[in-house]
């Protein structure tokens, strides 16, 4: 049981890692909170949802079309409201919550709920670690947690566009002067958040059902990996993962299921105590900057 | 008042991230005297500021106030005991006229515990002390929005705030940068009258020409050390500063 | 030809100080028909609306103390999208107070109020210290967890809530209990917010920094707006408590967060009286299109992007200017 916990611990990290990973690039480059990172997840489930049951398109396709649907969803959002309200964060907070709020619940209007709204797996398949069972699409979504945590450290540090995203999040008029275009930054990086939220959707609900709620649920995940680890910080954002789910896994698994978010609501608090900008949040730091 | 000096800075070191801001440095600074703390562009003269006034707190190294050890204190507490500070890049409140501007300041503990009591009417006073620092009285500049003034009245509208705090040490991150010759004439006066009432002053400037011309002594810091001290002129005459100000190779 | 709007004040003189000089009866009720109006429309209403109606202007009630609740948070930089926290921990508060103690409905509201005050500020104390969305992220996801909590360990009645809670004496008494409230709130804290101390609290939100500098401890300050808007919003939890003699998970929903949060942009922030007035437009019109159902929140998300991108003052501040000011066309040469 022990070991199947850390495996089942594992998965349950790559999941959340993977969840907060889009939310946490946008915020790192732009300093936009995006509180319709739930409705987009959920948004590119549907669209997928729909390809392959109205439209009759193969899963795999569906997938590429969804993402990219959302990702210029995203870069819509940024360009026709954030982008007029740019540098107000009441309006930024309020605009992307109205637009996740009134969305989720759009879908949950029309009825978009049950055990039909689906979608399949990409490997239909398990196998044995152990006494443990262990399903190939938990497996793949930790291979892509892997990748992509990997592949945006190799994009932020080595790619042109990369670095003008780092320089955009270090001083936004200094980067100006050099050159590099803030609004089309921003643009993208709302725009890549919101095709990793797709991405994540894509992924993990095929090992559940749809449904609008599930939004909710992944915004307070991702929430709560980046409070942990620190806004914007990838490194935190892992170790956070680490933390909330190996915590989950075992309270689950040796104290009781209900205990779950509690742990996770007392990791938040405890953090927020001991170092409020999170494990590794530079916030305080930037504020010490005169 | 207790002899010996009002504030001691005593190696002071401060690092952000693997950069080091200051190091080493040690100063000492007597009642009523005006120190100016000069150097190039980037060699911790801020920073040394941003230390001393609590914004950040030193790697190492004490920070003592009247005999009494204030390193670590927050801001807001240092504050209280009598060290005002103004900012290099205005702070001031845009979405508030000039004279509300006052308000904050005027409302602070540290002006509640020096006049035993508060303001009976903080306008009036705001207005007298915006007057000081040459908001005309006449002129209705005082009643502007502080995101209209220029940069001249801003500086002078920071000065004004600092000075509400009724400080026993009153520290000027480049005061006179960004103005006019005429208004920094304007401004000189002001500060040798706060001379005269007997505060101490620290000043960091770049017009050294107007500095050299009030200030006691000078501390001259170049990449976060300490490379000169003394008499305004001879500091200038040592080789470190000539090096550091005219970028001769080492 | 060219023309422009010229916008002249109406002559009273020395308005902006607080000194005023009046000549005549129409003076008088020029300044004071803002605070007149609002105050007899308030306290007649329940006698000419029937039953329908007076819940509709209860629930109004409610919503405008949560959005002045939340203005008073956005005028201090703390962008709460959780006012479902505060409403939340007071309806519980008031419920267990009731329910387990026995407290007197009269008595254990306030009581409540204090106590979701108290508690809403010690769990947002740390987050004080961080600008910006911090803040945001806090509220938001607190509520979330805390009905996911109730729901999976049963506490406090579970799923299930808790009924049987005493009502309050009589509907009149719930009625003008609760406008009261509200009139007193909003002139109260409007008052405050125009005083020396209201200016520190919007300072925090200009220049923090600049605050701190002046020897002001923000954080205090910060906490005090914390438990004033955390016991206002405490305050409503605790009446719906005992005007529904029920508590449960619901308390947290997004509605209470979502509808306060619309009502003070639509009225436009900052003002308090933009609040009541965007609560006294959007309830009764939730009323109006209840036909639609959970399509209201739908509604409420949009409508809240389209105001905050294009009208971002909100309608007081409109209506506010075409009160003390007339504009007319004027060529320009």
């Amino acid at each position: 049981m022990f070991f199947g916990t850390i495996i089942y611990a594992l998965f349950n990290t790559a999941i959340l890692a993977i969840t907060a990973l889009g939310f946490n690039l946008t915020f790192g480059i732009s300093g936009i909170a995006n509180f319709s990172y739930g409705a987009m997840y959920i948004l590119a489930a549907y669209v997928s949802w729909m390809l392959v049951h109205l439209l009759g398109l193969p899963f795999w396709l569906s997938v590429f079309v969804s993402i990219a649907i959302t990702m210029v969803l995203g870069a819509l959002i940024y360009r026709f409201v954030l982008l007029r309200v740019r540098g107000q964060v009441l309006s930024e907070v309020i605009a992307t919550f109205g637009i996740g709020l009134g969305t989720l619940e759009l879908f949950q209007y029309l009825g978009f709920v049950g055990f039909e709204y689906t979608l399949p797996v990409f490997i239909d398949d398990s196998f044995m670690i152990g006494d443990t069972v262990v399903d190939w699409q938990r497996l793949l979504i930790t291979i892509v947690a892997g990748m992509l945590v990997a592949g945006l450290w190799v994009f932020t540090h080595h790619t042109r566009l990369g670095l003008a995203f780092r320089g955009i999040a270090q001083d936004e008029s200094t980067a100006l002067t050099l050159g590099i275009d803030s609004d089309l930054m921003g643009m993208l990086s709302v725009s890549m958040g919101c095709g990793l939220a797709a991405l994540a959707s894509l992924l993990i609900i095929p090992l559940g059902s749809i449904s609008p709620s599930e939004g909710y649920d992944v915004l307070i995940k991702a929430l709560a990996v980046c409070i942990i680890g620190g806004l914007g910080s990838t490194g935190g954002l892992i170790v956070a993962s680490f933390i909330v789910g190996f915590a989950e896994r075992f309270t689950d698994a040796y104290v009781g299921s209900q205990w779950t978010m509690i742990v996770s609501l007392a990791a938040i608090l405890i953090v927020l105590v001991v170092k409020p900008s999170g494990l590794f949040g530079r916030q305080k730091e930037l504020a010490e900057r005169i | 008042m207790a002899e010996g000096p009002i504030l001691k800075v005593d190696r002071l070191y401060k690092h952000f991230g693997g950069v080091q801001a200051i190091t080493e440095l040690s100063f000492e600074l007597a009642e009523g005297e005006l120190l100016g703390l000069i150097g190039p562009n980037g060699s911790g003269k801020t920073t040394a500021v941003n230390l001393i006034s609590g914004f950040v707190k030193p790697s190492r190294g004490a920070i003592i106030y009247r005999g009494r050890d204030i390193t670590g204190l927050a801001p807001y507490a240092v504050v209280r005991l009598g060290i005002a500070r103004t900012f290099q890049m205005v702070k001031p409140f845009y979405q508030l006229p000039a004279y509300k501007n006052m308000i904050i300041p005027l409302y602070s503990p540290r002006v509640k515990q020096m006049i035993g009591g508060r303001y009976g009417d903080r306008d009036a006073v705001a207005l007298d002390l915006l007057e000081e620092v040459g908001f005309e009285r006449d002129s209705q500049v005082a009643y502007k929005s502080a995101s209209v003034l220029p940069q001249g009245y801003l500086k002078r509208l920071e000065l004004a705030k600092a000075i509400a705090l009724k400080p026993d040490l009153l520290i000027l991150d480049e005061l006179f940068s960004g103005l006019s010759l005429a208004e920094v004439a304007s401004i000189v006066p002001v500060i040798e009258k706060l001379r005269k009432e007997g505060k101490t002053i620290i000043m960091i400037e770049h017009r050294l020409k107007e500095l050299f011309r009030i200030a006691d002594r000078v501390v001259v810091l170049n990449y976060g050390m300490k490379i000169a001290e003394g008499k305004p002129e001879q500091v200038m005459e040592t080789e470190e500063v000539k090096k550091a100000y005219l970028g001769v190779e080492v | 030809m060219e023309r422009r709007l010229e916008r002249i004040d109406r002559g009273i003189k020395a308005r902006a100080s607080g000194v005023f000089a009046l000549s005549s009866w129409r003076e008088m009720l020029y300044l004071s028909a803002p605070r007149l109006i609002p105050a007899l429309g308030f306290l007649l209403l329940p006698l000419v609306l029937d039953n329908y109606w007076q819940k509709v202007l209860l629930s109004m009630a409610v919503f405008a103390l949560l959005a002045i609740s939340w203005d008073i948070l956005a005028q201090t930089g703390m962008i709460s999208l959780g006012q479902g926290l505060f409403f939340g921990l007071g309806a519980y508060c008031s419920g267990i107070l009731n329910h387990s103690l026995g407290l007197h409905p009269l008595l254990a509201v306030p009581v409540a109020a204090i106590l979701g005050g108290v508690i809403s500020t010690v769990v947002l104390l740390p987050v004080l210290r961080l600008r910006g969305v911090y803040f945001s992220m806090v509220t938001l996801i607190i509520p979330l967890m805390l009905i996911r909590i109730i729901e999976a360990t049963k506490i406090f009645g579970g799923t299930e809530g808790l009924s049987g809670i005493a009502p309050l004496p009589s509907k009149w008494v719930e009625l003008y209990f609760i406008l009261s409230v509200l009139l007193a709130a909003l002139f109260g804290f409007r008052r405050m917010l125009s005083s020396d101390y209201g200016l520190v609290l919007k300072a925090i939100k200009d220049n923090d920094l600049s605050v701190i500098n002046a020897g002001i401890n923000i954080y205090w300050y910060k906490a005090q707006a914390l438990f004033i808007a955390g016991s206002l919003g405490a305050l409503c939890g605790a009446f719906m408590t005992h005007v529904y003699m029920f508590v449960g998970m619901p308390v947290f929903a997004l509605d209470y967060s979502i509808l306060p949060i619309a009502a003070a942009v639509v009225g436009g922030p900052g003002t308090l009286a933009g609040a009541t007035l965007g609560a006294a437009i959007l309830v009764p019109l939730s009323e109006i299109l209840r036909g639609i159902g959970g399509l209201r929140i739908v509604f409420y998300g949009y409508f809240l992007v389209v105001f905050i991108v294009v009208l971002p003052e909100g309608i007081f501040h409109y209506i506010e200017r075409k009160y003390h000011q007339f504009d007319r066309w004027v060529e320009v040469e």
